[in-house]
């Protein structure tokens, strides 16, 4: 992987105002994702990841801060930023006057490439959208359109590629299809920078990943850094019965499915007899290694962590 | 599974070219796109404006042709084309522009356009000149169909190319900015309807203001859309109800007003980029 830096967000702050008052989504965000890296953007909802996309996009005007794209700055060198920028949008719009390859034929003129065919049929051929290249937009089901957005950001052949929760409520297939392709792309040599609810997706294919809470950034590492780093042991299992409210605090539930942390062996003993105690009936316990969704929960609610400071440890980690 | 085609260095757009070449073939799509919009819906956007047009002819043709010469040697359904076929290009180069943009607010595919590196300079070319288009061929279109019903003359065409090109494109401008301002359908028919409709039907298309009395006649000098129309007959008869360099330099004005004031908006942001 290159060293040089794809995207450089420094010290980017926006805040809306409106009648009722002002809601500062950013808060001074600065990290930088280099060249040929894949990552991850994480999470939960209103922690700022669209708003700091749509600041890289050129949606959105920054209230302070600056972001650029392979050295160019998105506002006072926006041509040469967003001819590297291919945005892959999270709403599902369309227009509905054109087929999908006119569809594609006018992304790619509005970047000035003319002559892009083959790379348009490539596009469609590794989509699945090959048969339905001359399909109207209204006429594709929800899945294919998610495609045609992907192709639609890929259509000028930009180095940087962004994915603003591509997978959200598309069926498995496409999914596969998507990363398969992305990957590759990635290993071309493309930057991927992604946000996705999906913690097992992150895992999987991010090497780096930056967590927002409330506009501010709360953990940036690599992603394998982040695991390793997760203290404890996870214990899982199944059950109907409620926990004992000490225990109930610091679950994570998921209809049958309770999980918590716990710090060692100690731990693991003393939490199963406080199940035994409570007379709780366990099924198909398990225990395991944190993954991304324990150390993502984590962090969320152990509160906010300097940016500085998390910025060091990535820069110190990756070195 | 084939390697693909390129690689992130050397197949990305910005690979070669300048910037103004990028910008002008962007601006040109943008410009097909929209003339492509209107035509693949031409029965609505350029046949249904022709109908009502005809329409208006017949009836108010047949009613007033033999109780009405405006100018001498005119008669009423020769003086009523010229200011049909014009109304038709104002209303539709305003609707043009108007409705592209609103609609694709309101869908949400204006992104597309949003993460491009067109200009606000290219946005404008291509938004107007698709609307000015739009309203040239209704224009054309109304002109074809009604010019058998009266005689017609063409004396100072100059004057015919000029108005209506300026016409056009004033109400295409319009149109634009209406269409960043609107935020829901309701307040863009507000704008047509309670702005764009009242001046155009209210600036001597269907009669001579020195028919009016004072007081309307001195309101319809302040009507800019009057002076296009007036301009515009000026060039079928020779004969209009203000000189036509006065026309100009109002019709001259408004357009540099409008064109300033669409292209700061856009070079703003206005209403599309938070």
């Amino acid at each position: 992987m290159s060293t040089a830096i794809a995207v450089r967000f420094d010290d980017v702050a926006k805040t809306y105002r409106s009648a009722e008052g002002a809601l500062r989504a950013l808060d001074g965000v600065s990290f930088d994702i280099r060249e040929g890296e894949f990552f991850g953007l994480l999470g939960p909802n209103g922690a700022g990841k669209t708003t700091l996309i749509s600041v890289l996009a050129g949606l959105t005007r920054a209230s302070s801060g600056r972001v650029s794209v392979h050295g160019h700055d998105v506002v006072s060198d926006y041509a040469a930023a967003r001819r590297r920028l291919g945005i892959v949008p999270q709403e599902l719009v369309f227009d509905p006057f054109f087929s999908v390859r006119e569809t594609l034929r006018i992304q790619s003129g509005y970047f000035g490439v003319r002559g892009n065919e083959a790379w348009i049929d490539e596009l469609l051929h590794e989509l699945d959208l090959g048969d339905k290249a001359d399909a109207n937009m209204r006429q594709l089901s929800g899945g294919m359109k998610r495609r045609v957005l992907v192709a639609q950001a890929l259509v000028h052949r930009p180095p940087v590629i962004v994915l603003d929760e591509p997978t959200a409520g598309v069926d498995v297939e496409l999914r596969q299809t998507l990363w398969h392709f992305i990957a590759r792309l990635n290993r071309q040599g493309h930057t991927v920078l992604l946000t996705t609810h999906y913690l097992e997706e992150a895992e999987a294919l991010c090497a780096r990943i930056a967590m927002l809470k409330l506009g501010r950034l709360v953990a940036l590492d690599r992603t394998s850094a982040l695991l390793s780093g997760a203290a404890g042991t996870v214990l899982a299992f199944k059950t109907d019965a409620a926990l004992p409210p000490a225990l109930a605090a610091a679950a994570r539930v998921t209809g049958r499915i309770v999980q918590l942390r716990v710090q060692d062996a100690q731990g693991v003993e003393q939490t199963l007899a406080a199940l035994r105690q409570a007379q709780v009936p366990v099924e198909d316990l398990e225990i395991r290694r944190p993954d991304l969704e324990d150390v993502f929960v984590h962090t969320m609610n152990q509160g906010l962590v300097e940016a500085a400071s998390a910025a060091t440890s990535a820069a110190g980690a990756s070195s | 599974m084939n390697e693909l085609p390129h690689s992130p260095a050397a197949g990305c757009a910005h690979g070669a070219g300048t910037s103004t070449a990028f910008g002008l073939a962007g601006a040109g799509t943008l410009f097909r796109k929209e003339v492509l919009r209107f035509w693949k819906v031409a029965f609505q956007t350029v046949a249904a404006p022709v109908l009502t047009s005809v329409l208006y002819l017949l009836i108010f043709g047949q009613v007033l042709e033999d109780r009405v010469e405006v100018f001498p040697g005119v008669g009423y359904t020769s003086f009523l084309i010229p200011g049909l076929v014009m109304m038709s290009v104002l209303q539709n180069a305003f609707a043009n522009s108007s409705s592209s943009l609103i609609q694709s607010k309101i869908t949400g595919n204006l992104v597309f356009l949003l993460v491009t590196p067109l200009s606000h300079t290219a946005w404008y070319v291509a938004y107007v000149g698709a609307a000015v288009l739009r309203g040239l061929m209704v224009g054309i279109g109304v002109l074809l169909v009604t010019a058998w019903a009266a005689p017609m003359q063409v004396q100072q065409p100059q004057w015919i190319v000029v108005f209506v090109l300026l016409g056009a494109a004033i109400l295409a401008s319009l149109g634009l900015i209406a269409g960043l301002w609107a935020e829901k359908f309701d307040q863009m028919a507000a704008f047509q309807n309670f702005i764009v409709m009242p001046m155009t039907m209210l600036s001597g298309v269907f009669y001579s203001v020195q028919s009016l009395p004072p007081l309307w006649l001195a309101v319809s000098h302040l009507n800019p859309f009057f002076y296009m129309i007036d301009g515009f007959r000026r060039g079928f008869f020779g004969y209009s109800d203000v000189s036509p360099w006065l026309s100009l330099a109002v019709v001259g004005g408004c357009f540099l007003f409008v064109a300033a004031l669409a292209l700061e908006l856009l070079r703003r942001g206005y209403k599309l980029r938070a």
